[in-house]
C-alpha cells in the first residue's frame, strides 16, 4: 500500500458505521454546479446509447424466435436476413464503443476540472 | 499425439517463465492483488479479452454452430455485445471507487459487514461454477488428446497444481500475463484457421455460402438429410426456444457485467480512462474473434462435417478436427494446445479473483473488521485460500467424470453474476435510497433464483430413455418444472425486485452523505486508488 496522503480513502473504505456521518466535502461537490453539468452531460449520452443497443439487440433473438422464415430471406446469394442482422451486431456494437470513447473526453474534461478545483485525494 | 505433448510442455515451460518473473514483482497487497494498478491499456484488453475468450467460447461456439448452425452464431453476437454494459455502465464506476473486488463499491454507503459477506459468497459461487465446467472440459480435451499417455485424472490434477502456482507464486501479474500470451495465441490460430477455410473455399464467399445453405449429415433418427444451416431454428426451436434465446441474451447482457473474473481486471490499471480503454481494446478483440466464429464453426460443418466430428469427440473437438482437415496433424496439435492454453489461463483467473474476495472481503472485513492483523496477512490467506479453491475444483472434476454435462455450469455463472451482482452493483452506484438490507436480499434472491431455477431446468430435470446411463443421465428422472434452460428471463427480474422490496421493508436510514461521497468518486475518479511502484 505504501502510498501516503489517503488517510481519508482507508477511513472510507474501514468505516463500520456508515450512517454516522459529517456534511463533508463530498456533499459540497455533489451539489456543485461542475458536478451537475458533469452528471447531466454523462447522462446525456450515456442513457440513450444504452437504451438502443439493448433495443438493437434484443430485436435480433426476438425477431429470429418469433419471425424465423421473414428472417431466413436471401439477400445475397444464400446470405440471409437472419445472418446479416446479426453481423452488424458487431459493428453497432463497435460504433457506440467507440462513440462512447469520444462522448468520455467531455467527461474526463469536466472531471478533471472538478477534481483540481477540490484538490488531489479529496483533501 | 506427441507433437501435442510437447506443445503443451512448451505452453507450460513460458508460463512457469512468466510466473518466476512476476513472482519478484508480487510483494504487498496492491501488487499481488492488482498487480501494482500498472498494466496498460492495451495489455489489459487483451487480458479481458482472454478471461472471457473461455474453452466454452474456442470449443464450444465452434461445436454449437458445426451442429446447430446459425442458432450457434447467435451466441456469439451476445458475447460481445454484452461489453457496452461494461463500458457504458459498470467500468470507470468500479475503477474509481473501488480497491480489489466488487465489493468494495458496496461496502462504501452500507454496511460493510453483511454486504461483503453476501457478494463474496456469490463471487465464490459463480467462480467455482465456472472453474469446474473449465477443469471437466480440460480433463476431457487432454484426454482425447494424450490418451495413451494421460489420463482424465491426472490431466485434472495438472490443470489444478499448475493453477494454483500461478496464483500462489505470481498473483495478479503472472496471471494478467498467461492470459496475454494466450489471447495473443488463441487470436493467432483462429486467425490462421479462418484463412485456411477461406483458401478451402478459393476465397470465394459465395463457394462457402453455398456449401453452408447446403450441409448433408445424419440425423437422430439415422437418416441422411440436407440443411441451410444459415437458418435459424436449429437449436431454439418453439415453443419455448425463441424464449430460451431472449433469457440467454439477458444473461449474457447483464451477467457479463457482473463476472468476477471480468471486474477484477479493472484493478490492475491506473485509473477509469484506462479501464476505458482497455474494455475497447477488448471489444475489438472479442468482436474479431467471435466473428471468425463463423469460419471455424460453419467451416466445421461444411469441410469436416457432424457425422465426423461425432465419431471423433464429439461436439467440442469441431474446431481441432477442422484444423486437422485443412492443415494435418501438427495444426491439429498447435489447436489443440491452444485449446489447452485457454483453459489454464482461465481458471487461473478464476481462482484468483476467487481468493481475492475470500482474503480480502470474508477474511479482512468480514472476520476481522476491516483490519489487516499484521502486514501481508490478507496475501497470504489469499495464497493459502488458492490451495483451497484448487483442491475443492480438483475433487469435484474427478467426482464429475469426463462425461459429466457441465455446459450448464456456465450458463449458471452468467445467470448468477446477472441475477445477484449486477442488481446490487447498479441500486449501490445509481439508487439513493438503497440500503444493506436491500443488497443483502438482492444478492440472496438473485443467488437462490438463478440455482433453483436451473435445478428444475430441463439442464438438470429430463426423463432419459433407458439407453442412456451413468453421467450422461439427468439428476432428477422427471419432466422439469421450469421450461428454459436459462433462468436469466426470471431470475434477473427476481434480483432487482429481491433489491428493492428488501430496501423498502428495511427501517435502516439511508445514508445520504456517503451516497454523495460515492457518487462523486465513482463518476470523477476524486480519491481513486493510485497506481504504486513495483
Amino acid at each position: 500500500m505504501g502510498n501516503t496522503g489517503r488517510d481519508l480513502e482507508v477511513k472510507a473504505v474501514q468505516s463500520q458505521e456508515p450512517e454516522q456521518d459529517t456534511q463533508s466535502i463530498w456533499d459540497r461537490i455533489a451539489e456543485s454546479q461542475e458536478f451537475q453539468d458533469l452528471m447531466a452531460t454523462k447522462k446525456m449520452f450515456i442513457v440513450p446509447a444504452f437504451v438502443f443497443f439493448v433495443l438493437y439487440y434484443f430485436a435480433l433473438p426476438v425477431l429470429v424466435g418469433y419471425a424465423p422464415h421473414f428472417m431466413s430471406t436471401k439477400v445475397i446469394g444464400q446470405v440471409n436476413l437472419a445472418y446479416l442482422f446479426a453481423l452488424s451486431q458487431f459493428f453497432v456494437a463497435w460504433l457506440i464503443a467507440w462513440l462512447y470513447v469520444k462522448a468520455a473526453s467531455d467527461f474526463d474534461r469536466l472531471s478533471k476540472d472538478i477534481i483540481e478545483k477540490n484538490g488531489k485525494g479529496g483533501k | 499425439m506427441n507433437i501435442s505433448l510437447v506443445m503443451f510442455l512448451v505452453f507450460i515451460a513460458i508460463t512457469l517463465g512468466i510466473t518466476y518473473w512476476a513472482s519478484r514483482r508480487s510483494a504487498g497487497a496492491s501488487a499481488y492483488f492488482a498487480a501494482s494498478r500498472q498494466i496498460k491499456g492495451w495489455q489489459n484488453g487483451i487480458a479481458v479479452a482472454g478471461d472471457y475468450m473461455s474453452a466454452a467460447s474456442f470449443l464450444g461456439i465452434a461445436g454449437i454452430i458445426a451442429f446447430q448452425g446459425y442458432d450457434g452464431f447467435l451466441f456469439s453476437v451476445g458475447w460481445l455485445v454484452a461489453y457496452l454494459t461494461v463500458l457504458l455502465v459498470i467500468a470507470e464506476p468500479l475503477r474509481n471507487a473501488g480497491k480489489y473486488t466488487m465489493a468494495d463499491v458496496l461496502a462504501y454507503r452500507l454496511k460493510p459487514r453483511p454486504v461483503r459477506a453476501m457478494a463474496s459468497l456469490s463471487t465464490l459461487t459463480v467462480s467455482t461454477f465456472y472453474m469446474i465446467a473449465q477443469m471437466v472440459g480440460a480433463g476431457a480435451l487432454v484426454k482425447l488428446l494424450l490418451g495413451s499417455m494421460v489420463t482424465y485424472n491426472q490431466a485434472v490434477i495438472a490443470v489444478g497444481i499448475l493453477m494454483i502456482v500461478y496464483v500462489v507464486f505470481g498473483g495478479m501479474l503472472a496471471t494478467t500475463w498467461v492470459q496475454i500470451v494466450k489471447a495473443v495465441l488463441l487470436m493467432a490460430g483462429t486467425l490462421l484457421l479462418s484463412v485456411l477455410v477461406m483458401a478451402h473455399f478459393h476465397f470465394s464467399f459465395g463457394e462457402f455460402f453455398n456449401a453452408i445453405a447446403n450441409v448433408t449429415y445424419h440425423d437422430a433418427k439415422g437418416q441422411s438429410v440436407v440443411k441451410d444451416f444459415l437458418q435459424p431454428g436449429l437449436r431454439y426451436k418453439p415453443p419455448y426456444g425463441p424464449l430460451d434465446l431472449i433469457s440467454l441474451g439477458l444473461a449474457l447482457i447483464f451477467g457479463t457485467a457482473g463476472l468476477p473474473h471480468i471486474l477484477v481486471r479493472f484493478y490492475t490499471v491506473p485509473d477509469a480512462k484506462t479501464a476505458r480503454h482497455s474494455v475497447v481494446w477488448a471489444m475489438v478483440l472479442i468482436g474479431s474473434f467471435y466473428i471468425m466464429t463463423t469460419f471455424l464453426g460453419f467451416g466445421a460443418a461444411t469441410i469436416v462435417g457432424p457425422d465426423f466430428i461425432k465419431g471423433h469427440g464429439g461436439t467440442n473437438m469441431s474446431a481441432p478436427l477442422l484444423a486437422q482437415a485443412l492443415a494435418g496433424n501438427i495444426f491439429f496439435a498447435f489447436i489443440s494446445s491452444i485449446a489447452f492454453a485457454t483453459i489454464l489461463a482461465v481458471v487461473a483467473g478464476l481462482t484468483i479473483s476467487a481468493t481475492t474476495s475470500f482474503s480480502h472481503d470474508f477474511w479482512t472485513n468480514v472476520i476481522h473488521n476491516g483490519v489487516e492483523r499484521k502486514a501481508g496477512e490478507e496475501v497470504l490467506v489469499a495464497r493459502i485460500s488458492a490451495f483451497g479453491v484448487g483442491a475443492v475444483a480438483i475433487g469435484i472434476a474427478i467426482l464429475l467424470g469426463p462425461t459429466a454435462n457441465v455446459a450448464f455450469l456456465v450458463a449458471l455463472a452468467f445467470a448468477v453474476a446477472a441475477s445477484a451482482n449486477l442488481p446490487v452493483i447498479v441500486c449501490s452506484i445509481f439508487w439513493r435510497r438503497f440500503n444493506t438490507a436491500g443488497a443483502v436480499t438482492g444478492l440472496a434472491v438473485g443467488l437462490l433464483a438463478s440455482i433453483g431455477l436451473i435445478l428444475v431446468s430441463p439442464s438438470l430435470m429430463a426423463v432419459d430413455p433407458p439407453t442412456v446411463t451413468g453421467a450422461a443421465r439427468h439428476l432428477i428422472q422427471a419432466k422439469a418444472w421450469f421450461p428454459l434452460e436459462n433462468p436469466g428471463i426470471l431470475s434477473i427480474p427476481l434480483g432487482f425486485i429481491g433489491a428493492f422490496v428488501g430496501t423498502m421493508l428495511s427501517h435502516e436510514p439511508t445514508s445520504q452523505h456517503k451516497f454523495n461521497e460515492l457518487l462523486v468518486r465513482s463518476n470523477t475518479g476524486l480519491g481513486a486508488e493510485k497506481a504504486g511502484a513495483h
